[in-house]
């Protein structure tokens, strides 16, 4: 058995990725869409990682170091929003919360 | 990787993900989250990504996931009947993905060849990574630090009951 071509990671990184933009194109939960993100930010991290072992350079993985650092910063803000949402329209729903005042 | 490894790791990533982005219940799809989370670590993994492995279990499988589940347990969430939109929305979702699916699968047609023959000294290593991190990348990184401070208060400002 040889190792694993790299275009296969690639491959898994494409369908989670397209896993995750169809989330947040088909659901209308704004917590679930989040994770859809989440989801996208993973998989392009998965093909970050994997180019830097095609080119033999850590650069890519210092990349994710910082994209991962991001994400949790954007988890926080972005859930202490939905929170405050909540508590003002009694909705997670991103249909119902369309109008940008109140 | 054995490809066969590969393949069973990579049908079980696909599936977690999948949980995520169609099951009903919104605890569900946060479990999802951290099966996908914890599968694309051992993926890290097996492309010497030792330090993003780790990061990616501590920091996103420990810390993000957890705060998803703290907020839909503050916020009681019911399983949604309505979980996705209308039969229009579906249709253009789905045509849409596809598009994006058949666009990302043309790029990987061209062939980007196996993995470098001859991978640096240390490549891979925690303390390769550091060095990188603490030199090229110092100002980024004290930028990264400046975001998470500014992250915390803003979430702390957001979410605290107003007086």
């Amino acid at each position: 058995m040889g190792a694993t071509p790299l275009s296969w990671y690639l491959a898994l990184s494409a369908v989670l990725f397209t896993i995750g933009a169809l989330g947040v194109l088909i659901r209308r939960n704004l917590i679930v869409i989040f994770m859809a993100i989440e989801l996208m930010l993973n998989a392009v991290n998965l093909t970050f990682v994997t180019f830097s072992r095609n080119l033999g350079s850590m650069d890519g993985q210092v990349i994710v170091f910082f994209v991962i650092a991001v994400a949790a910063a954007e988890a926080a803000v972005g859930l202490a929003i939905i929170l405050e949402l909540f508590r003002v329209r009694a909705t997670t729903n991103a249909d119902e919360v369309t109008s940008l005042r109140w | 990787m054995n490809p066969m490894t590969f393949l069973v790791l990579a049908v079980l990533t696909v599936a977690a993900a999948l949980t995520v982005v169609l099951h009903r219940n919104p605890v569900h799809s946060a479990l999802g989250l951290v099966a996908t989370l914890f599968l694309l670590a051992v993926q890290f993994l097996s492309l010497d990504a030792e330090l993003i492995a780790a990061l990616q279990v501590i920091v996103y499988a420990g810390a993000v996931v957890v705060l998803f589940l703290f907020v839909i347990m503050l916020l009681n969430l019911e399983v949604d009947v309505r979980a996705v939109g209308g039969p229009m929305l579906l249709a253009t979702a789905g045509a849409a993905t596809l598009a994006l699916g058949a666009f990302l699968v043309a790029g990987l047609r061209r062939d980007v060849g196996g993995a470098a023959a001859d991978l640096p000294v240390g490549f891979g290593r925690t303390a390769t990574l550091a060095e990188r991190l603490f030199t090229i990348y110092l100002l980024p990184f004290e930028l990264a630090s400046l975001l998470l401070l500014v992250a915390i208060v803003g979430a702390v400002a957001l979410a605290r009951r107003r007086i």
